[in-house]
């Protein structure tokens, strides 16, 4: 009964995840670039977090205008950037919905969503940096030109995301069906259904056990290979991929503030203001990161202690946690949804 | 059952950490506007004057063909102002009125430009009424209820009365600076709310009230 309760109970959180990660409804852009739709109704952090965003974020300005004039004031715009970061990634965007579902779904290590956090974000940057340095400063693009740079790259961003997220789905959502199954899979070898098959073909270059549920073969192979497997290439790859789908879409900000750095004759300086966000991105990025991780790993402990519903409760979170990233891709790329964008004039 | 309490708490907090938080404000316009009148004494529109920070003001004008470096004719600036006006009717103009207490209905912009000054773009443009409008006391409202662009009074003369009877009044009030108070409230506000009144929140419109006797 407790065991059917708590399984219910994780599955209500996961779907949760799923709808309150969901970015806001798009709009179209005032000025020809996008903006969100009302703000959630969260309640005083998310207002705190605006609060600070909005103050250092109008600080840049300035900062920028003032390490034009003397040298040492870049200090202090690397600081500001480093705190906007900070801040500005708990906003929308910046993968960290996205980043916290797929380390749930993937069964990731802590080390790895550190990893996955800090490139993502420092990807983020460096497309920002890219995009004005090629666009803007080498062939003096209009922030419309811009604008259609960053359209094209959103486009690539959020189909990758949907592309791992349907083959995470597809991977955890088979694993969840054969949990539910505990009968089928109690005679496991002898029914040679299609799923089987394909499971062990899937597994072949992965690692043999889950270390959550070794103990049970019943509730099939992990998709979680023990860490030592993980400096793997497989792994690293499908990370990177995870990385470059959610690292490629820049933010609004670091562009405005390289435009604004370029247009002001100090570009250098912008560009390390940038890379400074991306840093204060990551650090939030990986702050939320290690929550979903340590929220993974208890999960994982609890459903050993419980073989049968347990274990289809951990399957289940896996499989919303999958459905999550599929559907950020998809409702993204039609539009349903608005990261902080940046569109052209 | 205290793993499972952990694992829960743990999933709330990501939870609402991986939340999308509110977006900030990331371009900041300085309003002056003039409300305009026929002979008759009714309103007729609205002339606003938009000036945008300077760090949008770079973004905006980065690549546009110029003359001059550092300088923008009217000219240079007139495709630009036609994509603003265009991308800005989705938006009502920002701009919210009311005529003794009724809602009125303003046309597409006319008259618009964009001018360049002290590394600044200011949009101007007229938004006629639909029909003009007598009343003792009009109310206009401008501001942004997704708090994407933030509307600020310019601190001096930020409303004028252009042809209106004579002693007719303009009372200027400026929102409440951000607070987290605010910012809660703001959180609270429906971009889809259909009633035009729940839209008007005292606490962050610019608020221009002129009575007329």
């Amino acid at each position: 009964m407790s065991g059917r309760a708590i399984c219910a109970a994780v599955l209500v959180i996961a779907a949760a995840v799923v709808i309150g990660g969901l970015p806001e409804l798009a709009h179209a852009q005032p000025f020809g670039m996008a903006r969100p739709a009302a703000p959630a109704a969260d309640g005083g952090v998310a207002s705190w977090l605006l609060v600070k965003q909005a103050e250092f974020y109008r600080a840049l300005s300035g900062a920028v205008r003032a390490a034009k004039a003397d040298g040492t004031a870049a200090w202090t715009l690397l600081g500001l950037s480093l705190l906007y970061g900070i801040f500005h990634a708990a906003g929308p965007g910046h993968g960290k919905a996205v980043i916290s579902s797929y380390l749930i779904a993937n069964n990731e290590t802590w080390r790895r969503g550190l990893a996955l956090s800090f490139l993502s974000a420092m990807v983020q940057a460096l497309v920002a940096v890219a995009i004005v340095a090629i666009a803007a400063a080498a062939l003096g693009a209009t922030a419309k030109v811009m604008g259609d740079a960053v359209r094209v790259i959103e486009i690539v961003s959020y189909a990758l995301i949907a592309l791992i997220g349907a083959r995470l789905t597809f991977v955890k959502g088979r694993a969840l069906l054969r949990a539910l199954r505990p009968s089928a899979a109690a005679h496991h070898h002898n029914h040679h259904d299609h799923d089987h098959d394909h499971h062990h073909a899937h597994h072949h270059h992965g690692g043999p056990h889950d270390h959550c549920c070794h103990h049970d073969h019943a509730w099939g192979h992990g998709h979680a290979p023990e860490p030592e497997d993980l400096a793997g290439a497989g792994g690293w790859r499908r990370g990177l991929a995870a990385v470059i789908a959610v690292g490629l879409r820049p933010c609004s900000g670091a562009i405005l503030v390289l435009v604004f750095a370029l247009a002001q004759g100090i570009f250098l300086i912008g560009i390390a203001a940038a890379l400074a966000m991306g840093v204060g991105t990551a650090l939030t990025v990986a702050a939320i990161a290690t929550l979903a991780v340590m929220a993974r790993g208890l999960a994982a402990r609890f459903a050993t202690a419980r073989p049968g519903a347990g274990m289809i409760a951990l399957r289940g979170l896996e499989t919303a946690a999958a459905v999550a990233v599929l559907a950020f891709g998809l409702l993204l790329l039609t539009g349903y949804l608005a990261s902080e964008r940046l569109l052209g004039i | 059952m205290r793993k499972v309490l952990a694992a829960v708490v743990a999933f709330a907090a990501t939870l609402v950490l991986a939340a999308p938080a509110l977006a900030h404000p990331h371009v900041w316009v300085t309003i002056r506007s003039q409300i305009l009148y026929a002979p008759d004494g009714t309103v007729t529109g609205v002339r606003h004057a938009w000036t945008f920070d300077d760090m949008f003001s770079a973004f905006a004008t980065q690549g546009l063909p110029q003359q001059t470096k550092g300088q923008f004719t009217r000219e240079e600036l007139a495709p630009l102002a036609e994509v603003n006006v265009t991308s800005l009717k989705e938006y009502s103009y920002f701009t919210f009125a009311k005529a003794d207490g009724r809602t009125v209905t303003f046309l597409d912009p006319k008259d618009y430009w964009l001018d360049y000054r002290d590394a600044a773009l200011t949009l101007h443009f007229v938004l006629p009424l639909k029909q003009p409008v007598a009343g003792k006391r009009l109310e206009l409202e401008v501001y942004d209820e997704t708090y994407f662009v933030a509307f600020e009074m310019a601190p001096q003369g930020p409303v004028t009365l252009h042809g209106a009877p004579t002693g007719c009044k303009a009372a200027v009030r400026g929102p409440q600076p951000l607070s987290t108070e605010l910012a809660q409230r703001l959180s609270q506000l429906d971009a889809a709310t259909p009633n035009l009144e729940d839209k008007l929140d005292d606490s962050f419109a610019n608020k221009i009230t002129v009575t007329c006797p």
